[in-house]
């Protein structure tokens, strides 16, 4: 309604002036709650991080300035690559599956010509797993695959096992247990934020293509995926930022030990023994080093979604 | 000679995506297929064997588990409690931030609105020490308010709201309440909240479930027995000694923990999946 007289719209907005301050007012507890609770714990956090600050059993150690000597600790011991290594394996293990049956599956879904019958069914099952609580859908999978659980009785019921096989006592079996949570989680969500963006794809593209001759697959690939590029951005950066806070899965998964051999811990089990242990000094180092990481990968997020261009 | 259409026709292409959503429903509901048949059935037959029929002990199990050593009543209380009270505050003053930013022009307005967004991905676990710090110093250690309060600022929450005003609340119609002479608090309260409802319908799911099923920071956080949430239950059993338990109470212990959400799911799952697009991304 840009196109009221000029002479009416400074007079209108003198009396909404009046109000705007209220603006102020009703932002009150969302700042106060995010100061108190967020700015402050990352200040101290950044803070604790150049201190020695520890308990050697019964001795408080610190708290001493030490400058960067935590930082320099994190990064010359070998334990942070394992653990961000643990960490990115077991995300990509879970991310690559997640990506194509959502892409799949989107595509389905939001393709008229296939008129896909219960496709809200499908869409209540396959989102059903991101609600349950990931610490009780963990403990599920322990007890599941457990040496004497139902998985190792059914395979050998139906001959593909002879013996019952330790799935928590080799490396790549736990780690693909952890993906295969990870990927039940979460991939019905990316297949109905992909939808969403299907949906908003010009049809006329489609229409064009189609007399043109090209098949479903020429479609996908030429019109679907790059018109859907910045949200494949999107879901890739922020699966990674929801992959570098892997805890509860592995954690009950592993009863908090990262078992076999440390293979299955992650950065942020790692960061937890220190929270429990109260190594302020090396807990806020690792700290630190997350929250830059996240903080970057958030501002890609920002940039390539356009959030805030809005702001009129 | 025109050459044929490569591709797959419809009907293949219709065929293999049924398979395929069928293999997937399989993926999702096995495991809580199988959940709930070993629910039904002693540790002694849990442990030789396995069936895909239910079997007749599901009250069995459930008496050990209400007379056993966990306090599942105390921790389904706790969870309510936490979940429910995160969830209305979480909604709430969100609303009242989406608000601040869609009605009012104010000096730094648009900084604010953006920094928000910005603050929106950073998690919880980062700043986890400071924040144990905190509450320690406030002492506020081994209470619900570290785990409740902070809700009043969810970002995600403010984003979603955000969307929903500036889609359904028409500026007129809060000039005209203040002809009519409402302050703003009032006019927030019965014209604003009562047109977004349903938005906070769908947001207070999520922030219930997302309270429900947090394990990191109650872990943190809570110590005392009569304190400790269902996800915090969970963990003792995991970490107890799993070979002296009734495996029949542990798969009943789950599924006490998990029903809750599951139920409200299957009746709302349709604002819920809705609400699931278009919080996340802009069109």
């Amino acid at each position: 309604m840009k196109h009221g007289g000029e002479a009416v719209d400074t007079k209108k907005n003198k009396r909404v002036n009046r109000y705007n301050y209220w603006g102020y007012v009703f932002l009150i507890p969302f700042i106060a709650v995010y100061i108190v609770f967020q700015l402050i714990p990352l200040v101290t956090t950044i803070y604790n991080s150049f201190f020695e600050n520890y308990r050697d059993g019964l001795i408080q150690i610190g708290p001493t300035f030490i400058g960067l000597d935590n930082y320099k600790a994190i990064f010359s011991s070998p334990d942070i690559w394992v653990y961000t290594k643990n960490t990115l394996i077991m995300w990509v293990m879970g991310f690559i599956p997640q990506i194509v049956i959502s892409l799949l599956l989107a595509a389905w879904f939001s393709d008229n010509r296939m008129r896909i019958k219960g496709s809200r069914f499908f869409k209540t099952v396959i989102y059903l797993p991101n609600l349950i609580m990931a610490s009780a859908f963990s403990m599920l999978f322990f007890a599941l695959f457990s040496d004497g659980g139902p998985i190792n009785y059914m395979l050998m019921d139906i001959g593909i096992l002879t013996k019952p096989f330790k799935f928590l006592s080799h490396i790549w079996s736990a780690r693909t247990l952890i993906a295969t949570m990870n990927f039940l989680m979460w991939f019905g969500n990316t297949t109905i934020l992909l939808m969403a963006g299907m949906m908003g794809i010009d049809s006329s593209l489609y229409e064009a293509a189609e007399v043109d001759g090209a098949t479903s697959t020429q479609r996908f690939f030429k019109i679907t995926l790059p018109v859907l590029k910045p949200i494949l951005i999107y879901v890739a950066i922020t699966s990674l930022i929801g992959g570098l806070q892997m805890f509860d899965v592995p954690q009950i998964l592993t009863d908090g030990k990262g078992e076999p051999m440390r293979s299955s811990m992650t950065l942020i089990m790692y960061l937890n023994k220190w929270l429990y242990s109260k190594n302020l000094g090396r807990g806020g180092a690792l700290s630190v080093m997350m929250f830059v990481i996240t903080g970057i990968l958030s501002l890609i997020v920002f940039k390539v979604s356009g959030y805030g261009k809005d702001e009129d | 000679m025109e050459t044929r259409k490569k591709g797959l026709n419809i009907k293949t292409r219709r065929t293999i995506a049924y398979i395929v959503l069928i293999l997937l429903t399989v993926l999702c509901l096995f495991w809580f297929y199988v959940l709930f048949v070993n629910t039904t059935r002693t540790h002694s037959q849990i442990t030789t064997g396995f069936s895909a029929v239910p079997g007749t002990n599901f009250m069995k199990n459930w008496n050990t588990l209400m007379s056993g050593q966990l306090p599942v009543w105390q921790g389904l209380l706790n969870s309510l409690f936490v979940a429910t009270a995160s969830a209305v505050l979480c909604t709430y003053f969100s609303s009242m931030t989406a608000y601040a930013i869609h009605a009012y022009r104010f000096k730094g307005r648009k900084f604010i609105g953006a920094f928000i967004l910005m603050i929106m991905m950073i998690p919880t676990q980062v700043t986890a020490l400071g924040f144990l710090e905190l509450i320690d110093k406030m002492g506020l250690d081994n209470s619900f308010i570290p785990l409740i309060v902070p809700a009043i600022a969810s970002p995600v929450t403010y984003f979603y709201m955000k969307q929903y005003l500036q889609s359904s609340m028409p500026l007129s119609i809060i000039e005209a309440a203040r002809i009519d002479g409402a302050g703003e608090f009032k006019i927030f309260n019965t014209i604003v909240i009562p047109i977004i409802k349903p938005a906070i319908a769908v947001q207070a799911i999520f922030g219930f479930v997302l309270s429900w099923n947090n394990y990191f920071t109650p872990a943190l956080v809570l110590h005392s027995n009569s304190k400790k949430t269902l996800p915090l239950l969970i963990a003792q059993l995991r970490s107890a000694d799993y070979l002296k338990f009734d495996m029949g109470q542990v798969y009943m212990m789950i599924l006490f923990s998990i029903l809750p959400v599951v139920v409200v799911y299957l009746i709302l799952s349709k604002q819920i999946v809705e609400g699931v697009a278009v919080g996340s991304v802009k069109g």
